[in-house]
């Protein structure tokens, strides 16, 4: 089976997963106006890393290159995760994969010196991070808009089930810039106010600075408290390249394939992609009542972080497994009052909870969806 | 094996050039016009996006039998170096400067590198896996590891996949083809 080793987050809300787990926890969110931050016309709501802290944390750690912000934010983040799986990262028998969308995107900017232009690649990039650690291996990157997180795990699982690698180090990773910001602008995609996922007044999402990493290995023994990853599947809409199925049905397809022979009431809750935006709430209420899960307590982590859009996947797996840890099911911050035409069990509470399954669910641009399962002990799988 | 490959100044369907006139952005143009003509869509595409939607229209109308009947069993998976190069570029253009000042979302849409795979997927009505995977290089063997391990979706029986890269309007390659899990 796949087992989670170790994990980190690092977002405006902490450095570890612990720090992460415990604001969130609390209902803390970094969320912040910006008016006039890098020359944009329109403000904008984000959560925000100080990158200041970031370069303090990165001196620790640092040899004698030099790295973009987003290549400090993936090596940060997967060297705290390696540190404390305790493996050796310059072995052979390790692969990284990287989830972003943008990585080094604002390099394009014209007047952006003192980095080569390569370096705005993905690959290359990734291949920082891989030197960094002294890995062999050609870094993968797993670039599918939201639902990158997601894949990267999926694609962690397929090579460690191979039996070509021992341990897979999946981070996630975007920074926002002035280039995606304007672009979900332009799409009137971003709400002016801290968004509320699936709430009647939803008027759209925020973005937000994280990066976070899981390490998987491979186990024939599982003990009771260690994370398995179950099964996850990708499936397109083939419907709109920018707008959400009205019947869903990606999401509806890859619930299918995740929850697999497990029944709706082994699950604890289904974390949703829940960006606050009209179309994708409305469309996930539609992919859930369609799996037969309407039943199940779904929640959403936008309103503590915005969208972290290469990490999201991953940050909110390891925030979804702690709270399972915590037998807790955190609360959907910014959500009041239902506003999709399929109620959902939903709460601005954190509720408890025994069981020790959950789905995390994901759709993006390009019509694409993925919804993987996650069990403690993996017994159920 | 079913192929296609194509650069700005090159076709070749299953190792048979194919007969054109045009050369680079042109080129895709000049293709769409002779093998398709049917979706105008082609037109509001970047070049990667109209390079693999014409890659791929060669590829299954080489591969004949029914078409545009839902599935869920065909994934369409991806491999290149750039990314969404192209597009990006394109779209920083629009806010470089400061005075000229107008992002476009039909412009930002594409700065994805999977926008291609979902715009296959519509085109075909597939259900499917789709994916795009960035690398440092160009590299057949991880490329042909990773399309092996694909496969373990439990229902994916055939891989519309390749390399599908573009730097901008007129520098492009597509190496597309079928690979079938009875073939393995």
């Amino acid at each position: 089976m796949i087992v989670s080793l170790a994990h980190n987050i690092l977002s405006p809300l902490g450095m570890t997963t612990a720090e992460n787990y415990a604001a969130v926890k609390a209902g803390r969110s970094m969320l912040k106006r910006y008016e006039g931050l890098w020359d944009l016309p329109e403000p904008f709501v984000a959560s925000l890393m100080d990158r200041d802290k970031v370069e303090q944390a990165f001196v620790e750690i640092a040899d004698n290159k030099q790295y973009t912000f987003f290549e400090k934010m993936i090596i940060l983040s997967a060297s705290r995760a390696i540190a404390e799986a305790d493996i050796n990262a310059s072995s052979d028998k390790v692969l990284f994969v990287l989830s972003t969308t943008k990585g080094n995107v604002f390099l394009l900017d014209k007047r952006e010196k003192g980095f080569p232009q390569e370096r705005v690649l993905l690959g290359v990039a990734a291949k920082q991070m891989t030197d960094f650690f002294h890995n062999p291996n050609t870094p993968l990157v797993v670039s599918n808009a939201c639902i990158s997180g997601v894949c990267a795990q999926i694609e962690a699982m397929r090579n460690l089930e191979s039996g070509a690698f021992d341990y897979v180090v999946v981070v996630g990773c975007d920074v926002q810039s002035a280039f995606i910001v304007s672009g979900f602008q332009s799409f009137k995609a971003l709400s002016v106010e801290p968004c509320k996922p699936f709430d009647a007044n939803r008027t759209g999402l925020n973005l937000g600075d994280a990066a976070a990493t899981i390490i998987y290995t491979r186990k024939d023994q599982v003990s009771e408290n260690e994370w398995v990853s179950c099964r996850g599947a990708i499936r397109n809409d083939a419907n709109h390249i920018s707008g959400p199925s009205r019947t869903g049905e990606g999401s509806y397809r890859a619930l299918k394939v995740a929850l697999g022979h497990v029944k709706p009431e082994q699950l604890a809750f289904i974390n949703t992609h829940g960006t606050a935006t009209l179309y994708n709430d409305e469309m996930e209420s539609v992919a859930i009542e369609r799996a037969g899960l309407a039943q199940v307590p779904v929640n959403g982590l936008k309103g503590y972080y915005g969208h972290t859009m290469g990490a999201a996947g991953i940050l909110e797996t390891i925030l979804s497994m702690q709270a399972i840890d915590d037998h807790n099911i955190l609360a959907t911050r910014g959500y009041e009052t239902i506003g999709v035409t399929h109620p959902l069990v939903l709460s601005n509470q954190n509720q408890s909870t025994n069981k020790r399954m959950f789905i995390k669910l994901l759709s993006g641009f390009g019509g694409c969806n993925a919804a993987l399962l996650m069990a403690k002990g993996g017994e159920a799988c | 094996m079913l192929k296609v490959y194509i650069n700005p100044e090159i076709v070749m369907l299953n190792d048979k050039p194919l007969a054109h006139n045009e050369k680079g952005a042109a080129l895709l143009t000049e293709l769409y016009r002779n093998y398709i003509g049917d979706y105008p869509k082609f037109f509001k595409m970047d070049t990667l996006s109209k390079l693999g939607f014409v890659a791929s229209e060669l590829l299954l109308q080489a591969e004949g039998g029914t078409r545009f009947e839902p599935r869920e069993d065909r994934a369409i998976v991806f491999f290149n170096r750039s990314a969404s190069l192209q597009a990006d570029t394109a779209y920083q253009a629009t806010i470089q400067d400061k005075e000229n000042f107008f992002p476009s979302p039909a412009a930002f849409v594409y700065t994805l590198p999977n926008i291609v795979t979902g715009e296959i997927a519509i085109r075909n009505k597939y259900f499917g896996e789709t994916s795009f995977i960035v690398f440092p290089e160009h590299d057949s063997q991880i490329m042909a590891q990773q399309l092996q391990l694909a496969f373990l979706d439990p229902m994916t029986t055939s891989i519309l996949s390749g390399w599908l890269d573009c730097t901008d309007e007129n520098h492009f390659e597509a190496e597309l083809f079928i690979i079938y899990k009875s073939n393995l």
